[in-house]
């Protein structure tokens, strides 16, 4: 039986072969484990401080919002080790591996940043990793296959399906159920059968820790809201965990718009999804009504995703968090407007979180403070935005 | 009816193991597939073990994979598929049919409704891939209210804690995984230490059935020498139905020979 509760309300779980549980379990037991032992705390202390970069600085933005006495605050995860939130749950559970005494990592990855931030801890950690990747993103995202073969990693093409980030995490567990012996499944958000959302969560809480320290510093009370972007819901499970129990707080999670909600090709699962389950978790999943899992799809590789993490769903389902949409158009829109306005390259992603904090900040009375989650930066999308945006800067 | 249980008294009378083939319903088409599905029988399986095609099967390999693909791409619906299985079911009254699919196909549904569709159609078992033990009790008492056989998987890894639960909820069979990994030809099933199937006998699970990896006659042999009650051999059907696309007698043929070859072997003694 599970040590630490498996479901948040009805969504989580584990919904996964027979064969998986022994080593869910083992993880799980790692994790609690490593939870109360202070040289584990240590040695993934020093690794954020000394080898990411933690603590992340907190940055008011000067020119964006036009309203002077509205405050729109950046939490600078893009500054990190790596160029995203990643890092910190990856050295987490890359510890974890070590401690289990196993030597090998497994992993999936779409746009890349997991499948990097994986790559650089097994380097350092000295474990071997291969990670699967759709082989349409292989092509889309060569600069991080560069990057991850370079720091030692298998990448493997995954050309089943739709060839992304879906099928890359079919196939992870497809090799997972055959070496859990002597590898571990680095799942790279906070989805997935339990207890991989908890795990994720507790590994990107310092996100919403430091960013309550740095508001309280520098304005002696909490944000009104706090924003960040939500694909599975990493970097904003790690911004909203410390604020869950301030309900003063607003939380909200930008969802992928893609084209448009009124169109198929989006990925926001919480806004427009149903209940159901992929890969082991129950939460929202976009789906057919016979529930095979449709496609989703966004500009932004890390949100393209039909699942969203468990503890999303039941936030929502709660009405403790609200969790709106951005499209393609808006996040393009914002991440040239912090580049030119904040000298600051956001990730797609990010870009999305940032669109909605702009339309937030224009209609918000004065004296608000907003903090987005700048969870990445936005150097991996230099290439997709150049094929969209090319013209305009050529010349 | 108990299917099962009058199948494996014939077995017993037969001195024989059983041979269960899988297909997915629907691979690679409708048509042809009620026609493989009825050669299966016609040429001496015990049981059937049908999948329905699903968009993302992660206990499968890339053999079953690329026959939901198939069946997908033929647009077969899972209410075309129960169809089928109502007309097999007509036509063959006796044969335990059992159902292998992924949760989300009965959770869009609703569990209940999934279950009772399922028993109209005539299956006689479900088994969910992605659901253990630990989520299994709404769908136990689905499969109590509708009279179907609820399936569970004992691997090779299963702990006593596991295997005692399987003892407790266990009806028709035990699909006992021949290895670690997801369905497919190309690793070998490991023949059970007679341990574990001791094991499984200690604590009442119903007569386990062998599966994952077991594409040879020998095996099955070994499977039931080793005492498995019979064996289940999914991907090395498959791949005949893969190796002949497009030519519906050939693959008639070879499968009636391949499964002909595999029952052949289920004999004791």
């Amino acid at each position: 039986m599970n040590q630490l509760e498996a479901k948040f309300g009805d969504f989580g779980g584990m919904y996964v072969p027979e064969l998986l549980i022994p080593a869910l379990d083992q993880l799980e037991a790692a994790f609690i484990d490593a939870k109360d032992d202070p040289a584990f705390q240590e040695e993934f202390l020093s690794l954020l401080k000394d080898y990411a970069g933690r603590p992340t600085a907190m940055t008011l933005t000067r020119n964006l919002v036009s309203n002077p006495n509205v405050k729109l605050y950046l939490k600078r995860e893009d500054l990190l080790h790596g160029g995203a939130h990643k890092t910190n749950q990856v050295l987490g559970q890359a510890l974890l591996t070590k401690r289990m005494g196993k030597t090998e990592v497994i992993a999936e990855t779409g746009a890349g940043q997991h499948g990097t931030a994986t790559a650089l801890a097994c380097a350092l950690l000295g474990l071997k990793a291969r990670i699967y990747m759709g082989a349409k993103d292989v092509e889309r995202q060569a600069p991080n296959v560069f990057r991850m073969r370079l720091m030692g990693a298998e990448v493997i093409p995954v050309n089943a399906g739709s060839g992304t980030l879906k099928d890359a995490v079919n196939e992870a567990m497809r090799d997972w159920s055959a070496n859990y012996d002597k590898a571990h499944y680095l799942l790279g958000t906070a989805a997935g059968p339990h207890p991989f959302p908890h795990i994720v969560r507790e590994f990107h809480r310092m996100i919403g820790e430091e960013t309550r320290a740095q508001i309280m510093e520098k304005e002696g009370r909490l944000p009104d809201s706090v924003v960040a972007c939500v694909g599975g819901g990493s970097n904003a499970i790690g911004m909203f965990a410390d604020f869950i129990d301030e309900p003063d707080v607003r939380l909200i999670g930008v969802e992928p718009a893609g084209k448009g909600l009124h169109t198929k090709e989006h990925g926001a699962t919480i806004c427009t999804g149903s209940k159901g389950i992929l890969h082991g978790s129950y939460t929202y999943i976009m789906q057919d009504q016979e529930g095979q899992i449709e496609e989703s799809y966004s500009v932004s590789a890390g949100l393209d995703y039909p699942a969203v993490g468990p503890q999303h769903a039941y936030l929502a389902d709660i009405g403790r968090a609200e969790y709106v949409s951005v499209t393609d158009d808006e996040a393009l829109n914002a991440f040239k407007l912090l580049a030119r306005k904040e000298g600051i390259i956001p990730a797609l992603e990010s870009a999305h979180a940032l669109a909605h904090a702009l339309n937030m900040a224009d209609e918000a009375e004065d004296g608000t403070i907003i903090v987005v989650n700048l969870s990445g930066r936005g150097d991996k999308d230099i290439g997709v935005v150049t094929k969209i945006l090319g013209e305009e800067f050529n010349g | 009816m108990d299917r099962y249980s009058d199948m494996f008294s014939r077995l017993q009378n037969d001195n024989a193991g059983a041979f269960v083939p899988f297909v997915t319903v629907g691979d690679p088409d409708l048509a042809t597939s009620e026609r493989i599905i009825g050669q299966l029988v016609d040429s001496g399986a015990d049981a059937l073990e049908l999948g329905l095609p699903y968009s993302d099967p992660i206990a499968d390999g890339p053999t079953i994979q690329a026959a939901s693909i198939r069946a997908r791409q033929s647009k077969v619906s899972t209410a075309d598929c129960f169809a089928l299985l109502a007309r097999v079911r007509e036509k063959y009254p006796n044969i335990p049919i059992g159902l292998l699919l992924y949760s989300n196909l009965v959770m869009a549904s609703g569990v209940t409704q999934f279950y009772q569709k399922a028993s109209d159609a005539g299956v006689d078992s479900i088994l969910i891939a992605d659901v253990p033990l630990r989520e299994a009790k709404p769908f136990l008492a689905a499969a109590t209210a509708s009279g179907i056989k609820q399936i569970l998987i004992a691997p090779p890894n299963a702990s006593d804690e596991t295997m005692a639960l399987i003892g407790e909820h266990s009806s028709g069979y035990t699909y006992l995984l021949g290895r670690a990994g997801v369905t497919g030809a190309e690793t070998a099933a490991e023949i059970p230490a007679a341990e574990l199937v001791a094991k499984l006998s200690h604590y009442q699970c119903a007569p386990p059935l062998l599966g994952f990896g077991i594409s040879k006659p020998e095996q099955v042999k070994s499977a039931i020498e080793a005492g498995a009650a019979g064996a289940i051999s999914g991907s090395a059907t498959v791949n005949i139905i893969a190796q002949n696309l497009g030519n519906t007698e050939a693959m008639l043929t070879a499968l009636d020979k391949f499964v002909g070859s595999m029952k052949a072997a289920t004999a004791r003694g």
